[in-house]
């Protein structure tokens, strides 16, 4: 009937209506379902400054890289507290304009870390410009390229008004009566990268995540509430600015070698600046609070490590000391 | 009948246990639930039951319409013979006896005959047979009679897709090194971001793309017997693709980029071209198959027609924006990035071998019918496995479960095809030791089945837990569009060029564009694969995020190195290419050539 090893029209034909139903099954319409996602309740659009961030983020293509997609996996639980829902892409996977299309923010790649929290991960922004302007001058080992074209170069002396100066170490940027600023584009950056935060769904509908392997989950549970690592929890919150090693980095973030507050045998001061976050030097950047994003047993576990490394000896912080200081923050506060 | 009784009495005591015990039901699992199984087994016995019916009923069907068709045969010859006059009869009749009774006299081979070469036979007359250190490998023996206009676009794609290759991964060398030496520049159009899209969619477009449709020009002509429909055509889709890769690199390099999909960075003023090329040359190519000269259309034009419209369709569904906001746009991108690969270079260059492979080694290909087999299962199966790409991601859940069940499906066409083209091999190994042909061909055969099933396997969900977003998929991609795709592609070119300019590159420049390319691709997966096992396992254990950059650094070391011989065999190949059509239009065609219409496949 159809002939197709001497009839070209029907070969030609078939292939390609069979192709467009297969396609129209498995992308098409699928994709067009997911049109009807609403966005979560609580979820904010993103606004002007931070449209215009995207844009940058876009252009620079920095999807090459990060993702921005949580999965339903124990593994990813790091990038986020809950796995990425559909609705958390609502504002900001939009056709960008009659050229571009939605941004292809998910991402295929890791090289570097996942970006869907970065903002409640990391809120500061001197960090983010200082980072943009050179990774290497906060995490030593960083591969990701350094951005110099979204900063500017200005004679001290002719500093516009509004500047975002940027305090680079000394290393990366020697010239005497010249200081680094932000542009305007290296801003909105910024602004999006700080509106990137998990949306809290509603109610206890949290999904959860598929546990890890067997085995990791077996030896989790011998250890039953076995003490958390400091040194591993310092590594993924604290070391992006006080560096794996506690030294400073001038200008920039203090260090914490030696340092009065984090040597103090009564801890309250220090447990109080991861509370509450540190804005008391102007020779620094903004410490930002992480009472929210940390449990009273992770701050210890991440204070006693600081307290006993580095040459740094003071007494181990307990549990019941951060929850006693918390307690007391929030009475403070209702006042 | 007493224990009968008692029987059904104990079933209907028990029966309310049963019954009771389904209180506690939920609808979770509910796919494994007896009964839904149950009712799953019964249906498939009614639908097999129902299956072999219908094939007996079709047998007999077939069986009764042969045997009309041989009576009517018979009928025809016995017609025939009735119709012969008598000294027809005799002269074959005579003829049959003369070779019942012939004899060999036993010195034809020998004796004082004089050496005769009636039918053109020999070619080549060693004078110095035992000569163990040149051993010369045999020089292509077969000039085709091509047309000029053929040869020129044929010549021009190749030379065009080869500067792609070298500027391109010129590009991606250096995007590998970037990984050790993030601070090799400044410049925010040499960033990596930036840059990465602009390795990737050249060696696409410009390299493989254009190298396939050059080839496939050739192809077309040749199965059909008959010339290309319009050569204007092809340099019009030349200049537009070549005006694509132009335009989006300066784009890219801009910071003007669609949105990041990977492939589909290029925006659509810039694709569009591209598009138009594929449209063009599409119609060409059907308008030549249409006028073929020949009843059958070969097996090939079936997989370079399909992949043409395949594509076409795909660009506009990748580029279309009416269902793209939010996650429909990662749908689009899962299909779009994995059919770019499947329905384009894969079906284009199996289209190629399909011709090129069985052409240099002067026999037919091992089966017709298995190409078939995996060209309709190329279609079904390569189709549905995109979202494999977005395994665990928020995406529906039945749509990752059907791209992971049809990445195991691809079973059938790469067993398929690999079967194929192995069988056709077998018997001419030796080409291995005479030309270099033949081992660009086997490793892109070898790694046709490798890459495509370590392709599926990683689909799987186990896999994917460890190998996703890691540097293991950036060594995947380069094992099939390198492995496969490049090796098939230089299968072809050193295949067909030397057949159309008369001029062979040496053979020890043919083999260290071979041996650099394959030792280069090695050590480039090799490395990666093993850094983004490490890499993924690490992520598992809840390392901080900067170990598993550290722990990379020697991997990528390796890969650079891998890196540098690959971009090293592309200079020696595009060294081989300029050897081969130097002043290629001015050998002249042979007097005793037919023009190309005349002469059959």
């Amino acid at each position: 009937m159809l002939n197709f090893h001497k009839e070209h029209k029907n070969l030609v034909l078939t292939a390609g209506g069979v192709f467009i139903a297969l396609s129209t099954l498995i992308a098409i319409l699928p994709a067009f379902q997911m049109q009807g996602t609403e966005p979560i309740p609580d979820e904010k659009p993103l606004t002007a400054h931070e449209e215009e961030g995207l844009r940058v983020y876009v252009s620079e293509n920095c999807m090459a890289c990060h993702t921005q997609q949580v999965r339903n996996i124990e593994m990813d639980n790091v990038w986020g507290s809950r796995p990425s829902i559909p609705s958390d892409y609502f504002y900001s996977k939009k056709r960008l304009d009659v050229w571009r299309q939605s941004p292809s923010t998910l991402g295929s790649e890791r090289t570097g870390p996942d970006l869907t929290n970065i903002g409640a991960r990391q809120p500061s922004e001197d960090w983010h410009l200082l980072h943009l302007y050179n990774p290497r001058a906060v995490v030593s080992a960083s591969v990701m390229p350094s951005y110099p074209w979204l900063f500017k170069e200005v004679d001290s002396s002719y500093m516009p008004t509004d500047a975002k100066v940027v305090a680079v170490p000394k290393a990366y940027f020697n010239k005497p009566g010249k200081k680094i600023i932000a542009s305007y584009d290296a801003l909105r950056l910024v602004d999006y990268l700080k509106y990137l935060k998990q949306t809290e769904l509603p109610g206890d509908n949290v999904n959860d995540f598929i546990p890890a392997l067997k085995k990791i989950e077996a030896a989790r549970s011998e250890d039953g509430t076995q003490s958390l690592d400091g040194a591993n929890l310092y590594a993924q919150v604290c070391a992006a600015c006080h560096q794996g090693t506690g030294k400073d980095i001038v200008g920039a973030f203090p260090s914490l070698v030696g340092s009065s507050i984090v040597n103090d045998e009564n801890s309250e001061k220090l447990i109080r600046v991861v509370l509450q976050g540190y804005d008391a030097r102007t020779d620094y950047g903004v410490m930002p609070p992480f009472g929210d994003q940390l449990t009273d047993a992770e701050i210890a576990a991440i204070l006693t490590h600081e307290r006993s490394s580095w040459g740094n000896d003071a007494a181990p912080v307990t549990e019941e000391d951060v929850a006693k200081i918390r307690q007391y923050l929030e009475m403070e506060l209702n006042k | 009948m007493k224990n009968c009784k008692i029987g059904i009495l104990l079933f209907l005591a028990v029966l309310p246990n049963i019954l009771s015990a389904q209180e506690k039901i939920t609808t979770d699992n509910w796919l494994s639930s007896p009964g839904i199984i149950g009712t799953f087994i019964l249906i498939a016995i009614v639908m097999i039951i129902a299956i072999i019916i219908l094939f007996i009923k079709l047998n007999g069907y077939i069986d009764s319409m042969k045997r009309r068709q041989l009576d009517k045969h018979r009928m025809a010859f016995d017609d025939e013979i009735v119709a012969m006059e008598g000294a027809d009869i005799d002269t074959i009749l005579e003829k049959r006896k003369a070779a019942l009774t012939y004899k060999l006299k036993g010195d034809e081979l020998s004796g004082d005959n004089e050496a005769v070469d009636d039918k053109g036979l020999l070619h080549r007359v060693e004078k110095d047979p035992n000569n163990a250190f040149f051993d010369e490998k045999k020089k292509t023996s077969l000039s085709l009679e091509t047309p000029q206009e053929l040869k020129k676009i044929v010549i021009y794609y190749i030379g065009a897709a080869a500067i792609w290759l070298v500027l391109g991964t010129l590009i991606g060398q250096y995007l590998g090194m970037k990984f050790l030496w993030p601070e090799m520049d400044q410049q925010s159009w040499l960033s990596f971001g930036r840059l990465r899209p602009v390795h990737t969619n050249m060696v696409f477009w410009g390299w493989s793309s254009l190298a396939m449709i050059g080839l496939g020009y050739f192809v077309i002509a040749r199965t059909s017997n008959t010339k290309i429909y319009n050569y204007k055509w092809a340099w019009t889709a030349w200049l537009l693709i070549n005006a694509t890769i132009i335009l989006g690199t300066l784009c890219l390099m801009a910071g003007i980029n669609n949105g990041g999909g990977e492939y589909r960075e290029y925006i659509w003023p810039v694709m569009i071209l591209f598009a138009i090329g594929l449209i063009i040359t599409f119609y060409n190519f059907y308008k030549t198959v249409a006028t073929r000269k020949i009843s059958e259309i070969y097996i090939s034009n079936w997989f370079i027609l399909a992949a043409l419209i395949w594509t076409i369709v795909l660009a506009i569904i990748g580029y279309l924006p009416f269902y793209q906001d939010g996650l429909g746009e990662t749908v689009i991108q899962g299909y779009y990035m994995h059919q770019g690969v499947g329905m384009w270079f894969m079906t284009f260059t199996l289209g190629l071998v399909y011709y090129y492979l069985p052409s240099a080694l002067n026999k037919p290909i091992y089966s017709y019918s298995l190409g078939v087999l995996a060209f309709w299962t190329q279609m079904l199966f390569y189709t549905m496995i995109g979202t494999h790409h977005f395994v665990f991601s928020p995406l529906p859940w039945w749509l990752q479960t059907i791209a992971i069940v049809f990445s195991a499906g691809m079973v059938i066409p790469v067993v398929a095809g690999t079967t194929n083209f192995l069988m056709t091999m077998k018997g001419a190994w030796n080409h291995i030791s005479k030309s270099y042909v033949l081992p660009f061909f086997l490793v892109g055969t070898v790694f046709y089945f490798v890459g495509s099933m370590q392709g599926s396997v990683q689909a799987f969900r186990f896999t994917n837990f460890v190998w996703h977003f890691t540097d293991f998929n950036v060594a995947h991609s380069h094992m099939t569009m390198y492995g496969i795709i490049a090796f098939f592609l230089w299968a072809c070119i050193y295949a067909i060029l030397p057949k159309l300019t008369g001029k062979e590159p040496s053979q020890v420049f043919v083999g260290a564009h071979f041996w650099l390319a394959f030792i280069g691709l090695f050590a480039y997966m090799i490395s990666l694969m093993a850094g983004g096992t490490y890499r993924g396992l690490s992520w598992i254990d809840g390392n901080p995020f900067i170990e598993s950059v550290i722990l990379m650094t020697p991997y990528w070391v390796w890969r650079a190195v891998g890196g540098s011989l690959m971009f090293a065999s592309h200079l020696v190949f595009a060294y081989n290419f300029y050897y081969m059509v130097k002043g290629y239009n001015k050998t002249k065609p042979s007097e005793l050539a037919k023009p190309i219409e005349e002469i059959t496949v």
